[in-house]
């Protein structure tokens, strides 16, 4: 095993799939000669030249454009949009035309193809670069939504939403990828639609994605010490959604908290604690209670971000509190 | 209306298309035409559903890009891609069939008129989002290179295309990275309902932005379907040369209006009447007959043509509707559409 950061991670991922495939090419703004924004592709222009690690014009709707139109005539190919945010300037893509192709075709295109970006909060940038996004593509039937929260699953899942057929919106935490962890030696390929428990525990289930996993596993540091044995899983993917792996901790626990960046209305905490009610109402032994940012635009300021994220302190109480 | 160029005096010894490709030229654009007046027809008899976008007018565009075009190339369209889709030779009563939204149809109900699809053809789609085919064919184009084939994309789209901000991010990315596409605007002079120079700066909606990409300025007769088979070719050698993208205006007129609800009583009085009097079948019908093939050839075409309209009417009507179990089919690669175990 080695150790490797979370943004190293990107890169070996990109780079295992890059060696394995020709088919595989990456794109996006500044991604080859600068390394990324974020330094997550850094070395990759270096080993395999321009002809597949591609710099972009700043022109979001051209390179998910290009991205698709390569997937459907025989590409793999992986594009980068710097900031999640920035999504919305060529959401049609994802909403209207690689989520839907499969399905109007009647299955005539195929578009296996990933879309990376930097997601979430913590960096003080403000309402338009930090936002979290994945509960956007969640609402579109006929994509795959992956998030992942450690190196090795950075690699694992990237690696898996390469060789995927469908089109993988891949959401990396840009306040995570300075994390370092283990990644397993050699080719590493992991599933996607798994939901892992990271920390066993008895007395309640905490959901979680991406930073919030962290804060989530600290969390039940805390509440053990106040005796409350919380088991922590990490979704890891919200398409496929890896329900048996969460309700059947809830059934064991009875209690269910979420705890996600998104802002309050429709977070994908809303949709797991629906499934909960709908399919686990008589095993539960109280309120499901989500833990969310308030509904409002990210603010800059140090003191004031720090509000509005879920903090380990806020899970803490609001766990306590519920089970009190 | 286009002035019509000064064409060379016809004769069989100075025929540079040669009668094989013109008959292939006459027989695409008729298909084209009774195809659509059938679609228009059925709708009517209310069998035709949801929209529809018809080319009636515009044939000679999408006869000649496809004449032009080898089985390995690929073409992306608009939602107004009947034309384009039975050019490349889809079977008409898949087409139909897919207007009416019958099994037989294209997609099987699935995608309907805006949408239509057919892999096999190198039809890459239909896409009714207005501009989002333009980077997507850009992308085809990339793949081309990457892979080192020399088949070319041809994209189509519409005059009211131009102003949107993906025309302008797709013509940059092609030049940037010289890719093997062929960008074709088709110019009916209305942006849906509104003439197209009231809400463009410039008066040629494509060729006068070429030159902003380093991109010739190319406008031609759309309405001439020789006219546009030649600058397709010369488009198409250019691609397969690596030389890069070229972008072409073509104008032309629809008859109808913009879609089937649309009467198109905003025009000027006399205005289709002038159009129509340069309306492509008409002035391709005389340009067959300049370069001395028989009437009884022509005709012939036309009523084969015709007949094949009936027969795919008649296995349309005949046909059943999509079973309901390909609701909820092919939305994920693995043929279903779970989201959640």
């Amino acid at each position: 095993m080695a150790e490797l950061t979370y943004r190293e991670a990107v890169a070996a991922g990109i780079a295992q799939e890059m060696e394995r495939d020709e088919r595989v090419a990456f794109l996006g703004e500044d991604v080859a000669a600068a390394g990324g924004v974020f330094k997550a592709t850094v070395g990759l222009l270096e080993r395999f030249g321009p002809r597949r690690v591609i710099d972009t014009p700043i022109s979001e709707q051209a390179i998910l454009g290009a991205a698709m139109g390569a997937a459907m005539t025989g590409m793999r190919p992986i594009a980068e949009i710097m900031f999640s945010d920035f999504l919305a300037v060529c959401w049609d893509f994802p909403a209207n035309e690689f989520s839907k192709a499969r399905y109007m075709s009647n299955g005539q295109i195929k578009l296996p193809l990933v879309v990376r970006c930097g997601n979430g909060a913590g960096s003080r940038f403000g309402a338009q670069h930090s936002q979290s996004v994945e509960n956007w593509a969640m609402a579109i039937p006929g994509l795959k939504v992956v998030a992942p929260s450690t190196p090795a699953d950075v690699k694992g899942l990237l690696a898996a939403a390469v060789r995927d057929d469908d089109p993988v919106m891949f959401f990396e935490h840009k306040s995570l990828y300075a994390l370092k962890g283990e990644v397993p030696d050699g080719e590493h390929v992991d599933q996607l639609g798994v939901a892992r428990i990271v920390r066993p525990g008895k007395d309640c289930t905490i959901v979680a994605l991406a930073l919030m996993v962290h804060r989530a596993l600290a969390a039940a540091e805390k509440l053990a010490e106040r005796g409350i044995e919380a088991e922590v899983i990490d979704v890891r993917s919200l398409v496929p959604l890896d329900t048996r792996t969460i309700l059947g901790s809830i059934a064991r626990t009875g209690r269910l908290f979420t705890v996600e960046e998104n802002p309050r209305l429709c977070g994908w905490g809303a949709e797991i604690a629906s499934i909960a009610a709908d399919e686990l109402f008589y095993d539960l032994d109280g309120p499901i209670v989500r833990i969310t940012t308030p509904h409002i635009p990210l603010p800059a300021a140090d003191n004031l971000e720090d509000i509005v994220l879920p903090t380990v302190d806020r899970i803490v109480e609001t766990v306590t509190r519920s089970m009190a | 209306m286009a002035r019509p160029r000064k064409k060379p005096v016809a004769s069989p010894g100075n025929d540079d298309i040669g009668e094989d490709k013109r008959l292939e030229l006459w027989r695409k654009q008729l298909e084209i035409r009774h195809c659509e007046q059938r679609a228009y027809d059925l709708f009517l008899q209310n069998l035709v559903k949801g929209t529809s976008h018809l080319s009636l007018g515009q044939e000679a565009i999408a006869a000649g890009f496809a004449a032009a075009m080898r089985p390995d190339d690929k073409s992306f369209c608009t939602y107004r891609g009947h034309a384009h889709t039975l050019a490349r030779g889809v079977p008409m009563e898949q087409m139909l069939g897919e207007l009416m939204q019958r099994d037989c149809g294209l997609m099987r109900g699935k995608g309907g008129s805006m949408h239509l699809t057919s892999i096999d053809h190198g039809v890459m789609g239909s896409y009714a989002i207005i501009g989002a085919h333009l980077p997507i064919a850009v992308g085809s184009a990339w793949r081309a290179q990457y892979l080192g084939h020399d088949d070319v994309t041809v994209v189509f789209f519409g005059d009211g295309t131009t102003n949107i901000g993906a025309f302008h991010e797709a013509l940059n990315y092609a030049v940037v990275f010289k890719l093997p596409v062929v960008f074709v605007c088709e110019n009916n002079l209305y942006m849906e309902y509104t003439p197209i120079g009231a809400i463009t700066a410039v008066e040629h909606p494509a060729a006068d932005r070429a030159g902003a990409y380093g991109l010739d300025k190319i406008i031609i007769d759309g309405n001439d379907a020789d006219e546009v088979y030649r600058t397709a070719q010369t488009a198409f050698a250019k691609a397969r040369a690596g030389e890069g993208p070229s972008l072409i205006e073509c104008k032309t007129y629809r008859h109808s209006g913009h879609s089937r609800a649309d009467p198109g009583a905003y025009r000027p009085k006399g205005e289709l009447e002038r159009w129509k009097e340069h309306d492509p079948i008409k002035v391709y019908r005389a340009r067959l007959a300049e370069f001395g093939i028989a009437d009884a050839v022509i005709d012939d075409i036309e009523q084969a043509v015709k007949a094949e309209v009936e027969r795919a009417t008649a296995v349309c009507k005949a046909a059943p509707l999509p079973p309901e179990d390909i609701l909820t089919t092919d939305v994920y690669a693995d043929g279903g559409w779970a989201w959640r175990n």
